[in-house]
């Protein structure tokens, strides 16, 4: 492996290895630059992957500590875990579903399409959609999304056909096994999907695309790769001219490591990013690093989501099946007239019996009530609502005044008052989604409240005024011309479409910017 | 130290808990006895006794086998080995009241409703969820199959086999592709 001094000047240093900082790593060590990719976690393969699902969520996910304030009910209903990303290499890309479908023309201008609407801090995207729309095909190809460019869909489950008639029953006509990024027969040096479901335990075909199995090794393959695994990044540090010099981490023994830098790219998911950026503040930056206008942090979005239950008399055995192959896209649509702005997907999801209970209901359930359900496991049908939630100048991260991580760095803090809207949407989502479940013949239906975030997005992001974000529309600082962000971070509104796709797209979208300015103007 | 304290309680406070696999059950089937046994560390078997049923008032299931709660008060008394946890716990079990188990379960969710906000309930519900259905016995017990991929997952095993709806048309699918490759 490629070993990059850290007195090199000229490094390129990317932190975090997800769906953003993965794409990018290769994207650039293909076009001949040199990379320094810093991963928290540690490194997992088809060999290695749990099929425990206790041990799996272990293995794979972000378990320091964050505090949190606020109306929203995730903290009592999730104790622990307001929000459920990664650490492992290859970021969430190893316990995503997979779900690629695209943000929308409408959603991409928010403010323009929503209107100002009290209590959000609403802006539109400073891309053109026609721009993103040429990075969504040239991702789509990358990942090898089913019904896109020639691919076919993914068959039918049987927890899909439950799905698919009883939304056809109540008049729904898009309806489908989905948007994914799940390999149907080998290519691309993956495997196929053979149906097991334990999608999110880190698939063990590679069916599911993850930068794990094909970005990170190419971008190795490409001899200009200096891959760090477990090293945390604590700290940026700039120079007199105002210009980021170095990441300050913590090596696998602790030991804190410095490491120059001509660029660097921040991609450690929303809630880390934004922390990451408060806890590098200066002199010349009090609030945390390209923060001038206090937009770090701020409007936090994590989709409205929640889980439907159906349960039936006959058997589903819901967890046969690819976890997520089903989508209702009809409510995918700007209609104020059902008493909510912006849509919403539902998406077929079922839980493996461990997880069901602590995952897929709220606190609150328990008793008769909690074991009756259970008692149908075999029997039920599932699905999540992922739709657009409203951004909130409020809804934030900030640094943790009362816990630190075991080096004694504040963890995150999570603050969020949910805004009307999502609820109003949640509301009707549910109502929906009860409606498809009675239309063939459910018992009983059931539904969770907001769970936590696998979709952290919008806490430093792309704006066209500097005032109202932190990045511009390639996702560079405003502030610090060679920092960029380059995960879910920079987003600007989080539009209804689950965010890795979007992130892959422009990501490459990144690199070619990224190459061009190292080349033409040294950056 | 109160020279009266019992030696038992100050070595170890260690309690056991008892019981007999249901004949013919899943387990009976496997286990070289139908008797079972359960050691505890910071619990005792009073503690362990009330802390079972306040397990199956959470998460009630007439025919799952207290084996399989017993699981529950094994990881939670092993929890118990931190000193906080301890304490909450001791103290949310005496607060139910020495009868607690044998009340009946309208009863023990009553008592249960009105601790439902404290600290010890909400470690107590998160535990006994956490670890009841993650075990072999809830996996038999409740018809889940567990990991699939050594038995190559389900595309040829039945991911598509309800047959009590109509099969979905190909466009809104896929063509299901052998497990060979095509």
């Amino acid at each position: 492996m490629t070993q990059i001094a850290q007195n090199d000047t000229n490094a390129v240093v990317i932190i975090g290895s997800g769906a953003g900082g993965g794409t990018l790593a290769h994207e650039l060590t293909r076009r001949g630059i040199k990379v320094v990719l810093l991963e928290a976690g540690a490194r997992q393969s088809y060999a290695t992957f749990s099929q425990n699902p206790g041990e799996a969520f272990v293995q794979l996910t972000w378990l320091e500590p964050r505090t949190t304030s606020g109306s929203w009910t995730v903290p009592q209903d999730y104790p622990g875990l307001p929000s459920w990303t990664a650490k492992t290499l290859g970021g969430t890309t190893v316990h995503w579903t997979g779900a690629t479908p695209r943000i929308q023309s409408w959603e991409v201008r928010a403010r323009t399409t929503y209107g100002a609407i009290a209590g959000t801090s609403l802006i539109d995207w400073p891309i053109e959609y026609s721009e993103l729309e040429r990075y969504y095909e040239l991702a789509e190809r990358r990942l090898l999304v089913t019904r896109r460019h020639g691919n076919p869909g993914l068959p039918a489950s049987g927890h899909f056909k439950i799905m698919y008639h009883g939304a056809r029953r109540i008049g729904y006509r898009r309806v489908h096994t989905g948007h994914l990024a799940v390999n149907t027969r080998p290519a691309d040096q993956r495997g196929m999907c053979i149906q097991q479901g334990f999608c999110v335990q880190g698939c063990k075909t590679g069916a599911k695309w993850s930068t794990l199995y094909t970005e990170i090794p190419r971008a190795e393959a490409t001899g200009n790769l200096d891959l760090r695994l477990r090293c945390h990044a604590v700290r940026l540090e700039h120079g007199p001219d105002g210009r980021v010099s170095a990441v300050i981490y913590r090596d696998p023994e602790g030991n804190e490591q410095r490491q120059k830098a001509r660029l660097v790219c921040v991609a450690c998911n929303s809630i880390e990013t934004a922390r990451l950026l408060l806890l590098s503040g200066s002199s010349r930056f009090p609030h945390g690093l390209a923060n001038s206008s206090g937009q770090v942090g701020r409007n936090y979005c994590r989709h409205t989501a929640g889980f439907i239950w159906g349960v039936f008399d006959k058997p589903v055995k819901f967890w046969r099946g690819t976890t997520l192959a089903g989508i209702v896209e009809d409510e995918t649509k700007n209609d104020p007239q059902r008493g909510f702005v912006g849509g919403y997907h539902l998406e077929l999801a079922a839980l493996d019996l461990p997880s069901l209970p602590l995952a897929g209901f709220p606190s609150t359930l328990w008793g008769r009530d909690l074991g009756s359900l259970m008692d149908h496991y075999d029997r039920m049908a599932g699905m999540l609502i992922n739709g657009e939630d409203m951004p909130r100048s409020d809804n934030r991260i900030t640094l943790s005044t009362s816990v630190r991580d075991g080096a004694g760095l504040p963890v995150a803090h999570i603050h969020v008052d949910e805004h009307d809207n999502d609820a109003a949407m949640r509301t009707h989502a549910q109502r929906q989604g009860r409606a498809i479940y009675e239309a063939v013949g459910a018992l009983r239906t059931s539904t969770s409240r907001q769970t936590p975030a696998t979709h952290n997005m919008c806490t430093a992001r792309m704006s066209k005024d500097p005032q109202d974000g932190v990045v511009d529309g390639h996702g560079r600082a405003h502030d610090v011309p060679n920092l960029y962000v380059s995960d879910g971070s920079a987003l600007t509104t989080p539009g209804s479409a689950n965010p890795t796709l979007t992130i892959v797209a422009l990501a490459l979208r990144q690199a070619e910017h990224i190459a061009r300015e190292m080349s033409s103007r040294g950056l | 130290m109160n020279a009266t304290y019992p030696r038992r309680d100050f070595l170890t406070a260690g309690g056991i808990l008892t019981g007999f696999l249901a004949a013919g059950g899943p387990l009976s089937l496997l286990a070289p006895s139908r008797a079972w046994a359960l050691e505890l560390g910071s619990l005792s078997t009073a503690e362990g006794t009330r802390l079972l049923s306040v397990a199956r008032t959470i998460a009630p299931h007439d025919t799952l086998e207290d084996a399989a709660y017993a699981i529950v008060v094994k990881a939670i008394d092993a929890a118990a080995a931190d000193e906080r946890v301890r304490a909450t716990l001791k103290a949310g079990l005496a607060q139910l009241g020495e009868d607690f188990a044998a009340r009946a379960e309208p009863a023990r969710v009553d008592a249960l409703r009105a601790v439902e906000h404290s600290e010890f309930f909400g470690f107590v519900r998160a535990k006994t969820l956490g670890t009841l259905y993650a075990s072999p016995i809830a996996y038999a017990h409740f018809g889940y199959e567990g990991e699939a991929f050594s038995k190559g997952g389900y595309l040829t095993r039945g991911f598509d086999e309800l047959n009590w709806l109509p099969d979905v048309p190909l466009e809104d699918s896929g063509p299901k592709v052998g497990a060979a490759g095509r």
